[in-house]
């Protein structure tokens, strides 16, 4: 994919190595502004580096960035304010309550009118009766529910989410799958996401990326892949990758591979 | 409220929240600073009982020794714990990927660190005064200078351990409580540089807290202001606090070539 004037994430050549290992090699990546765009691949894959040079926490080893048409490793600060960012890896302080840790986002990304927006939240994810307690006594659905709503403070222009219903019940993971489904459509945001929920990725990215020891294997709409590699799910299709079992031309690598 | 105060100041409601609802933790920030006072006080009324003319001077100087050394221990701790609950939070990634910057987290860490200085060596400043008939504030305006040099120098010293946290992560933890009473020794909190080897002297001297303390002792002892004192706690703390502001930006950049601004709680 070509980098456009229309992309909100533009990758090039994008590297990044520690000592011996060789996390991200030489990815290159448009998303386009307003799609769901996956980032896939197993454990190691690179997923989670790949994000972390995107937000400016990790300085890469080589190649370029440019987030909603700034460079990140020049004028991060510019692109910060109309991103965010949620991961069920990183916490928000335990002690504090819900509404405390959303105002503190709220001044950190200088939210006008704070409180109108955590109330607008609550509504939003289900959070008015949390909104007193400390993070610390919530569940896992209702702590990803305020990780949710502390990433959306900002309205942001582009949202990066690791795992997002990771250790989430069926019903919760569908809930918040179909709030992101309608803030993306009424906003017009960019969301990046990094899931190991395959159906999940389906469900709502447009575009695909398949990472495997840091490489892109494989990219395309969810249906480009299934058609490509000719299976009914992408859960195959990341198995067929995963474990070399099957080439995108539909020809068997392995003796053991399940028939399409 | 916008812009970089209005984040420096939603970093430091992070903590004061915590600090609203607490009283444990309120208590705990007067707890040292009292303790000692109490301790030192008591010393110091039974050597006064036992030295007879001139203890009146030698009591003073021990109070106000160790009033001051509260309001450096204080600041470096204040700055660099409300940096280790953001570790012990794992909230340092959502911080660092906001619009946040760098100094201005330093910043709101500052501010922490007078709120916490203020909190725990006010209530030790009313006890000298009502236990022990001590007044602190009869040094004069000169006092302020005092305070200010201790408190900087509480900063760099907190910023240089903070730099070596974002290096070795929670195994510098320690550095947080234990750094500043090793350069006790060497401050002549309570006893005159001259005091100390001559070996080991250089060492004093080279500290902003050692001028502040001989200042210190000429306007309790000798009722004079020893400018000369303060232009070198002043000097002094200029250059170290130069130079732990490059530790810490080198030491944050090294923390984004390594990734451990995500793992470092861990």
């Amino acid at each position: 994919m070509n980098p456009s004037t229309n992309s909100v994430i533009e990758v090039q050549a994008l590297t990044k190595r520690y000592d011996d290992v060789l996390a991200v090699d030489g990815l290159d990546f448009a998303a386009p502004a307003g799609a769901t765009f996956g980032l896939l691949g197993g454990n190691g894959a690179g997923k989670t580096t790949t994000i972390a040079m995107l937000l400016g926490l990790l300085l890469p080893t080589s190649g370029s960035i440019r987030v909603l048409g700034h460079d990140m490793l020049r004028n991060r600060f510019a692109a910060l304010a109309r991103m965010n960012f949620s991961s069920p890896y990183i916490s928000l302080p335990y002690r504090l309550t819900v509404r405390e840790n959303l105002r503190v986002y709220g001044h950190l990304y200088s939210v006008r009118r704070a409180d109108a927006r955590i109330s607008e939240l609550a509504g939003e994810l289900d959070l008015g009766a949390l909104l007193d307690r400390p993070v610390g006594q919530l569940s896992a659905g209702q702590k990803t529910r305020v990780a949710l709503a502390k990433a959306l403070i900002n309205r942001p222009e582009l949202l990066l989410l690791d795992e997002p219903t990771a250790s989430l019940d069926p019903d919760t993971g569908d809930l918040v799958r179909t709030w992101l489904e309608r803030y993306r459509a009424e906003t017009g945001c960019t969301i990046l996401l990094a899931s190991h929920n395959m159906a999940e990725v389906e469900r709502l990215c447009s575009h695909v990326l398949m990472l495997k020891q840091g490489r892109v294997v494989d990219r395309g709409s969810p249906q480009d892949l299934l058609d490509r590699y000719g299976r009914d799910d992408l859960e195959e299709v990341f198995l067929d990758i995963a474990r070399d079992r099957r080439s995108a031309r539909g020809a068997a690598l392995d003796q053991h591979a399940v028939p399409a | 409220m916008t812009g970089a105060p209005r984040r420096i100041w939603g970093m430091m409601y992070r903590h004061l929240a915590l600090y609203r609802r607490s009283w444990p933790r309120l208590l705990e920030l007067a707890y040292w600073p009292v303790l000692g006072m109490c301790i030192w006080g008591f010393t110091a009324s039974y050597l006064a009982g036992r030295m007879g003319a001139g203890a009146a001077v030698a009591v003073s100087a021990l109070l106000g020794g160790v009033l001051l050394w509260e309001v450096c221990l204080r600041s470096q701790m204040g700055m660099a714990i409300s940096f280790l609950e953001e570790l012990w939070s794992r909230n340092l990634g959502h911080v660092f990927v906001s619009p946040l910057r760098p100094w201005e987290l330093v910043a709101a860490l500052i501010g922490m660190s007078i709120i916490r200085m203020l909190g725990g060596v006010a209530p030790a400043v009313a006890l000298a005064w009502a236990l022990y008939a001590f007044n602190l504030f009869a040094m004069g305006p000169v006092l302020v200078l005092f305070f200010m040099n201790l408190m900087i120098m509480g900063w760099w010293v907190a910023l240089g351990v903070v730099s070596l946290i974002l290096r070795h992560g929670a195994g510098a933890e320690p550095l947080a409580w234990s750094v500043l009473f090793g350069l006790t020794p060497f401050s002549a909190v309570f006893y005159p540089i001259a005091v100390l080897p001559a070996s080991v002297r250089p060492i004093a001297l080279a500290l902003p807290s050692a001028h502040v303390f001989e200042g210190m002792r000429g306007v309790l002892l000798d009722g004079v202001i020893q400018w000369q004192q303060m232009l070198w706690a002043f000097g002094l703390n200029l250059v170290w606090l130069g130079l732990a502001t490059l530790l810490f930006a080198w030491q944050f950049h090294q923390a984004r070539v390594r990734g451990a601004l995500l793992s470092i709680g861990e």
